[in-house]
């Protein structure tokens, strides 16, 4: 445990040595502000859904970018070698690169709290829907995070994870939204697996257990097969 | 715990349908630097990888400080302290707080991690440059960091791979110290290809060849067994032709052959003689020279030198001429 704390800590520090996280982080916060004020006061209600819908879609595109280095980068420059070669198993210095990424990704959330607290000041705010979305964010953005990890430990070419965890992370996002075209059996299956689909249930304010394990499951299953990815080095 | 620190037996390495290492055997004891030398992509890096628990060998095993690199890789890991090859350090990180954090890796907390923090930092003088990103420091200091992070917690077994690499000469002399120093009360592994820094740094050689272990011993050993002596004696001209003078000494009974060429002084010339055997011939030449009366006025004994050797092992025998 401390191992996974001690490598998440130098990961999640890390980013703040280099541009990365500002960049993210200011993009992120500059595309939600534009699309969450251009309709806030049309509608004219206090409720921060918007802002969990803007949310869910743009950090399907932001967290990709904060994973695709995590391993790709360290096996590039070749930094993989010293780390592994501590004291450590594969599994810690995976769960400590999740854990780092993680902790980064808390910060970002963080930072958009004055949204649904602005909203309070202007109406009547119904705060039940507001924690339902940030958990629903963080599971989802859990999920998001190990699956762009994974795509890292696959290659050492950072553009490449880059790429595969956006393909991946937005066919996740996409699936629920052709429904209307496919069969009744088809579309429920492939309702399920999307990812917003099981998100927006949480911005709702509906906590249900099978969301939850979802997201969960989309989180260990990525992990392992990063482990599994690492692993294989010492075999090829 | 036995005196063997190392102990590497039949390893094999296929990459594919490469072979990078085939059945390497051998032994390091407590104590001992020995340098690991081969021309590039011989099987060092392969083998410094296996003993780090990097990469698994294909066939055989080794053991590092009585623990299994199957059984036991991270018992292994903590007894060892590794450099790889070109240093690769997260260059964005500041050198106190990569040190901090290699330490935090290996165990290390509160007032023993400081003391230790301090006593790496002083032993590699590093507490210049403690408060810089390692991406701004030149080689040589990333070096001293790489070596700083491998002895934070005090490890009987280090495996440098290609310290020197890189360096100039004199970072190279201020590392190749610092190894020596460092080298008195550890097991130490280092590869390289340059020879003469094998000659002063290491009390023992193995040299790799396509894979292959193909010589185990100290370098004057090494030397003793490839080569014969040489006997270099420089003479003063004095208006002789270098033929004549050389004339003089290949009238000596053991010589077998003999080479002048031009001194560093315009007025001298050096002469190289080989004997037949394993003769000394300082005192016969020195004869020759006073029977013909040329002023001797250098003499000295050479053994083949390990560029030599190293050049027939790894080529597969073919002679190399001294």
């Amino acid at each position: 445990m401390k191992h996974i704390l001690t490598i998440g800590g130098r990961q999640f520090r890390s980013y703040f040595n280099g541009p990365v996280a500002y960049i993210v982080i200011c993009i992120v916060m500059l595309t939600l502000g534009f699309f969450f004020w251009k309709t806030f006061f049309l509608f004219g209600r206090a409720s921060a859904r918007e802002m969990f819908r803007w949310l869910g879609l743009i950090l399907v595109f932001a967290l990709p970018a904060l994973t695709m280095g995590l391993l790709a980068e360290e096996k590039r420059t070749g930094t993989i070698e010293l780390l592994i070669t501590m004291p450590v198993t594969e599994a810690q210095v995976i769960l400590g690169k999740f854990v780092g990424v993680l902790g980064l990704y808390a910060v970002l959330l963080a930072l958009t709290l004055p949204y649904p607290m602005s909203v309070a000041t202007l109406g009547d705010l119904d705060w039940g829907p507001v924690w339902g979305g940030y958990l629903g964010l963080l599971l989802q953005g859990s999920a998001l995070l190990a699956i762009g990890l994974m795509a890292s430990s696959w290659t050492d070419n950072q553009l490449i994870a880059l790429f595969v965890a956006l393909t991946l992370s937005v066919f996740f996002w996409v699936l629920d939204k052709f429904l209307a075209l496919l069969p009744t059996n088809a579309a429920s299956a492939l309702e399920w697996l999307s990812f917003d689909y099981h998100f927006q249930s949480m911005a709702r304010g509906v906590l249900d257990l099978r969301d939850i394990l979802f997201f969960l499951s989309v989180t260990i299953v990525a992990l392992a097969a990063a482990f599994r990815a690492l692993e294989s080095r010492r075999w090829s | 715990m036995s005196d063997v620190m190392i102990e590497a037996r039949d390893l094999t390495k296929h990459y594919g349908t490469v072979t990078a290492l085939k059945n390497a055997t051998f032994e390091v004891n407590r104590g001992e630097v020995v340098g690991f030398l081969g021309p590039n992509g011989a099987g060092k890096t392969t083998t410094m990888k296996i003993l780090t628990c990097f990469v698994a060998p294909s066939a055989g095993t080794a053991r590092v400080a009585g623990a299994d690199i199957f059984e036991d890789p991270i018992a292994v890991r903590e007894a060892i302290g590794y450099l790889p090859e070109s240093t690769p350090l997260y260059t964005e990180m500041l050198v106190l707080e990569y040190l901090e954090f290699a330490g935090k890796m290996r165990g290390l907390t509160g007032e023993g991690l400081r003391a230790r923090l301090r006593k790496v930092v002083e032993e590699t003088s590093l507490g210049d440059v403690i408060g810089k990103s390692i991406g701004e420091l030149s080689k040589g200091f990333r070096q001293r960091v790489g070596l700083a992070q491998a002895l934070i917690h005090e490890p009987p077994v280090l495996i440098l791979d290609e310290p020197m690499s890189g360096l100039d000469p004199n970072q190279a002399a201020e590392i190749r110290e610092l190894i020596r120093e460092i080298g008195r009360e550890r097991t130490i592994i280092l590869s390289t290809h340059n020879l003469a820094e094998v000659q002063v740094t290491c009390g023992r050689v193995l040299i790799i060849s396509r894979g292959q272990l193909v010589a185990d011993d100290t370098p004057e050993e090494l030397a003793a067994r490839a080569g014969k002596p040489r006997f270099i004696a420089t003479v003063q001209r004095n208006g002789q032709s270098p033929t004549d003078i050389s004339e003089v000494f290949s009238k000596i009974g053991d010589a077998q052959s003999v080479k002048e060429r031009d001194g560093s002084a315009p007025n001298e010339l050096v002469v190289e003689v080989v004997p037949k055997g394993n003769q000394d011939l300082r005192a016969d030449i020195f004869q020759a020279a006073v029977g013909a009366g040329l002023i001797l006025v250098g003499l000295e004994q050479r053994g083949e030198n390990l560029e030599d050797i190293f050049r027939q092992l790894t080529t597969g025998g073919a002679g190399a001429e001294p």
